[in-house]
């Protein structure tokens, strides 16, 4: 249990500091290297809560796919950052308000918080004890059956997104001369040649 | 000493403002704010596995496992958009977006 607790503080504390170097960074590479470390952090918090597989999602997925997404975006976009920083400290006071009243909120539902009594009885998928089906196996047991409709939602979603993201960012030259396989291809000896019969002594018309 | 959900609340309680605070402090850079977003729906995650870890109940990690796809998406198309963008006018800050301003 002390060691539960000593993994807890250390993800949570690499967690947090993390983010907040990602809003602090001067230099947003910076802060997408940070945006790594944090949700890596994330990682280790769902791997104590006994969530493997979505930790391994969360890597896989975060890490792997979007964090590079927008490593690739900020290396990619000729921007200066340097003015985009001007009137950093504008927002300061009422970014501070703001989110101190949010903490304070918060954090007075996290602390009276209470499981009302007929949560227990009311859970639709229990977790399986430890060593009896694994995370993975457990999650796939209830996400391909009772909530294969929200499976097959989230791959719409996606289907959507990768379109949306192609259409956005895919733009022709018009002044590019492009191959047309097509046009290539229906090309038979009757359009490529004419044969004209020329008369000696006279030349086309 | 025992780690219990009010712990993880609290830890995804501090993500969730962090973000917010993030998109009032970095006005100007899209990038930072969609980061800032990142990090408000990676608070949402735990919340709904801590929920889903200490009441039992496996269904928190399916809604995780929809907000993770949700969250993939919107940075792919967010990007894409910030790319098209960046392609039209040269520039992603944020006060530059009035095109639409009457």
């Amino acid at each position: 249990m002390i060691l539960h607790a000593i993994f807890f503080y250390l993800f949570a504390g690499v967690c947090v500091a993390s983010a907040v170097m990602v809003i602090a960074a001067r230099n947003p590479v910076h802060s997408v290297l940070f945006l790594i470390l944090a949700f890596v952090n994330a990682a280790g918090l769902f791997v104590l809560m006994g969530a493997e597989f979505l930790a391994m999602i969360l890597i896989v997925v975060y890490v792997g796919a979007v964090a590079v997404l927008f490593l690739f975006v900020v290396m990619m976009l000729d921007v200066d950052f340097v003015e985009l920083r001007q009137g950093f400290l504008n927002y300061l006071p009422i970014g501070a308000v703001v989110g101190a009243a949010l903490l304070a909120e918060l954090l007075i539902v996290v602390g009276a918080w209470a499981i009302g009594p007929g949560v227990a009885k009311a859970i639709t998928a229990p977790i399986p004890a430890a060593g009896e089906v694994s995370n993975t196996q457990a999650l796939g047991l209830v996400l391909y059956t009772r909530y294969v409709y929200f499976f097959e939602a989230a791959g719409v979603i996606l289907l959507v997104a990768m379109i949306g993201a192609i259409v956005l960012t895919l733009h022709h030259k018009p002044d590019v001369k492009r191959q047309n396989i097509a046009a290539q291809l229906a090309r038979r000896r009757s359009t490529a040649i004419e044969v004209v019969k020329v008369k000696s002594g006279q030349g086309l018309p | 000493m025992t780690i219990g959900l009010g712990h993880y609340l609290t830890v995804a309680a501090i993500l969730f403002t962090l973000g917010i605070f993030g998109i009032f402090l970095n006005r100007k850079n899209v990038i930072i704010i969609l980061m800032s977003i990142e990090l408000i729906l990676l608070a949402v995650n735990i919340n709904l596995v801590a929920f889903s870890a200490f009441l039992g109940d496996i269904v928190g990690q399916v809604y995780a496992l929809i907000v993770l796809t949700v969250a993939a998406a919107e940075a792919a198309i967010g990007l894409a958009i910030l790319v098209a963008y960046f392609r039209n006018r040269g520039s992603i800050a944020v006060e530059d977006v009035n095109l639409m301003k009457g």
